[in-house]
């Protein structure tokens, strides 16, 4: 590709005490593109996320934003951004309703004097979360009921509902498929290629080597801490993908 | 009392589009359920002491009785919400109260001048009191239950070296005459119930219908959650344990215009009383959930029976016996409903299963 990455890294370098998480990580995703990311445990997917969505002070590095440089220091300086993530715990209020969750750190005030009081407008909130479901194809049967009583696949589909609703440059998927059924992440990959035809660069970690396969358009491999290989899907094997993960390929693909 | 049926309460449920099922959603809530028991309560003293009991004249006592506890019931309420604990309530009430009284001492006259002075002092004392609390516990990340308990020991202690350890008797007598044990004009209503009244109601709204209170919800549903979509959690927490300080101070003045003393003795308990009337209205103390409302119906569970228990003849011992219970069934009815939801399960069901023998898989 000859564009410009929406989001791109370069170096990033970050230690926790002796160990270093991200050793020079280069990174980039284009618009309208999915990327996996892919490593062993402990390779520093998790970490490079963290920077990547402004959880995280970086050691050294640099993170460009289409093609600017950007200084990613809080979520909600992410977000302003247009880049969301669905963390693996999926990041949501269990005692709030689904439609409160949709919009938690974002609400709609109240038009007018009631909402420099602090009011909001559930009406239009609920009326923007039900469309946000229904465009996913979302089965979230109630709006006003706590989302902690909800299905493993109904809170899934409210956080990547939520991300998707809001992301306009970048969305992270961290694991999104990693606690789903069948019929359930099937939904989940459908999703993820709807959101790259709108145009927004979806980076989709996980282990399930054919679910990355079926889904990405490029894969980027990580090893302790640093990227040591991007394949095209198309052109790759799992074995290859297993290979470099491991090491086992060392040298023999750039 | 059918426990069984509980449906967890989210911020702002009030307004839910389904309408047809909001007077079995209102039945499942708790608040409402311990507002039979304290309606069921009322009628048995009313039965046996049909003369006395359920008589205007009475129950204005028991509302002046529970209208400083229902100040102070308010901050909590918000604080358990966020699944903190606010120890200090008591100590700053005196606190406050003490530095007030000594203001309006020094002022000399007993007017309303002075008496102004007294109040904003005393709400300015227990706001103190509450941002360092919520300090303490937002940036410096010390449990809740720890800061307070010690803000507790330093209030009570300097309210101690301020008054050597005497208590102040001399409060303006506008304070006394009006707030103290006056009535609203051209009614019976105590005034320190219409103060309570009017901030409870300030409260409840803001606690259920604005972004404050939203954020509460969300802070004590998922701290980590609420950081993670950009609310200021440190912020937050701050303001709410400075709004418990301040209501405390507020507390403060109205006990010294309702006792016409300091009372350094007499709050030791106050903490306690206002937390259990607070969960056994069914604020969860795990946290995100809980109503105004429930914590209004649970401080007159225990006066209630106070009352009816020296009405009747029954030594006004066994009030706490009774209120120790109702507590601890309050925090078992939570905790079902808690073991439920984590299950997935709705408790109705698992309430059924279990009246029928059958056990979930």
């Amino acid at each position: 590709m000859t564009t410009i990455p929406v989001l791109e890294a370069r170096g990033l370098t970050r230690s926790f005490g002796n160990v270093r998480a991200l050793d020079g990580a280069d990174f980039d995703v284009h618009a309208g593109e999915v990327v996996a990311l892919i490593g062993d445990n402990g390779a520093g997917k998790s970490t490079l996320v963290k920077a990547l969505s402004g959880n995280l002070a970086l050691d050294s590095g640099s993170i460009l934003f289409a093609g600017g440089e950007v200084d990613l220091n809080s979520p909600t300086q992410a977000s302003s951004l247009g880049i969301e993530t669905v963390y693996q715990d999926l990041a949501l209020a269990p005692h709030l309703n689904a439609a409160q969750n949709m919009f938690l750190g974002r609400e709609i005030p109240k038009p007018g004097f009631q909402g420099r009081l602090g009011f909001l407008d559930n009406k239009s909130m609920r009326a923007k979360s039900r469309a946000a479901f229904d465009e996913l194809g979302a089965t979230v049967r109630s709006l006003s009921d706590p989302v902690g009583a909800m299905s493993g696949g109904q809170k899934q589909a409210i956080a990547i509902a939520r991300a998707v609703a809001w992301a306009k440059g970048v969305i992270f998927l961290d694991e999104p498929t990693a606690a789903l059924g069948v019929v359930q992440t099937k939904n989940v990959l459908e999703t993820i290629r709807r959101v790259r035809d709108k145009g927004v660069g979806v980076v989709f970690i996980s282990h399930s080597m054919p679910h990355v396969l079926d889904v990405a358009d490029r894969v980027q491999v990580l090893r302790l801490g640093r990227r040591v290989a991007t394949y095209e899907a198309k052109k790759t094997t799992v074995e290859e993908l297993v290979g470099a993960m491991t090491g086992a390929l060392d040298g023999a693909h750039s | 009392m059918t426990t069984t049926q509980v449906k967890p309460l989210t911020a702002g449920t009030a307004g839910t589009p389904d309408r047809t099922s909001s007077l079995r959603q209102l039945m499942q809530v708790q608040s409402f359920q311990i507002l039979l028991v304290l309606l069921a309560i009322f009628l048995v003293f009313a039965a046996l002491a049909p003369e006395v009991f359920p008589t205007w004249g009475n129950v204005r006592q028991i509302i002046q009785n529970v209208s400083i506890l229902g100040v102070l019931g308010i901050g909590m309420t918000f604080v358990i919400v966020t699944s903190g604990i606010d120890l200090s309530v008591g100590s700053n009430l005196v606190f406050s109260g003490v530095v007030a009284a000594k203001v309006m001492q020094a002022m000399g006259d007993a007017g309303w001048g002075t008496a102004a002075v007294g109040i904003l002092v005393a709400v300015g004392c227990g706001l103190g009191w509450g941002l360092l609390n919520g300090i303490l516990i937002a940036k410096a990340k010390v449990p809740p239950l720890i800061v307070t308990l010690g803000t507790l020991g330093a209030a009570l202690g300097l309210a101690q070296v301020i008054t050597g350890g005497v208590d102040i008797r001399e409060v303006p007598a506008v304070l006394q005459d009006t707030i103290g044990y006056g009535n609203v004009p051209g009614t019976t209503l105590p005034t320190i119930s219409l103060v309570a009244l009017a901030l409870i109601l300030v409260f409840a709204v803001v606690l259920h219908k604005t972004r404050f209170g939203l954020y509460t919800f969300a802070v004590g549903s998922s701290e980590e959650s609420a950081r993670r979509v950009g609310v200021k959690v440190d912020r937050q927490l701050i303001s709410i344990y400075a709004l418990s300080g301040a209501l405390a101070g507020v507390g403060g003045i109205l006990s010294l215009s309702q006792y016409g003393t300091t009372a350094i003795a007499g709050q030791s308990a106050t903490n306690l009383n206002v937390i259990a009337a607070v969960v056994i209205g069914g604020t969860s103390l795990f946290g995100g959930v809980g109503t105004i409302f429930g914590t209004v119906v649970g401080l007159f569970i225990p006066a209630v029976l106070q009352n009816g228990f020296v009405i009747v003849g029954v030594q006004p011992f066994w009030q706490q016996v009774a209120v120790g219970a109702v507590l601890v069934a309050a925090v078992y009815v939570d905790q079902r409903r808690r073991a439920a939801a984590a299950r997935g399960h709705s408790s109705k069901t698992e309430g059924r299963k279990r009246l029928f023998g059958l056990r979930s898989s």
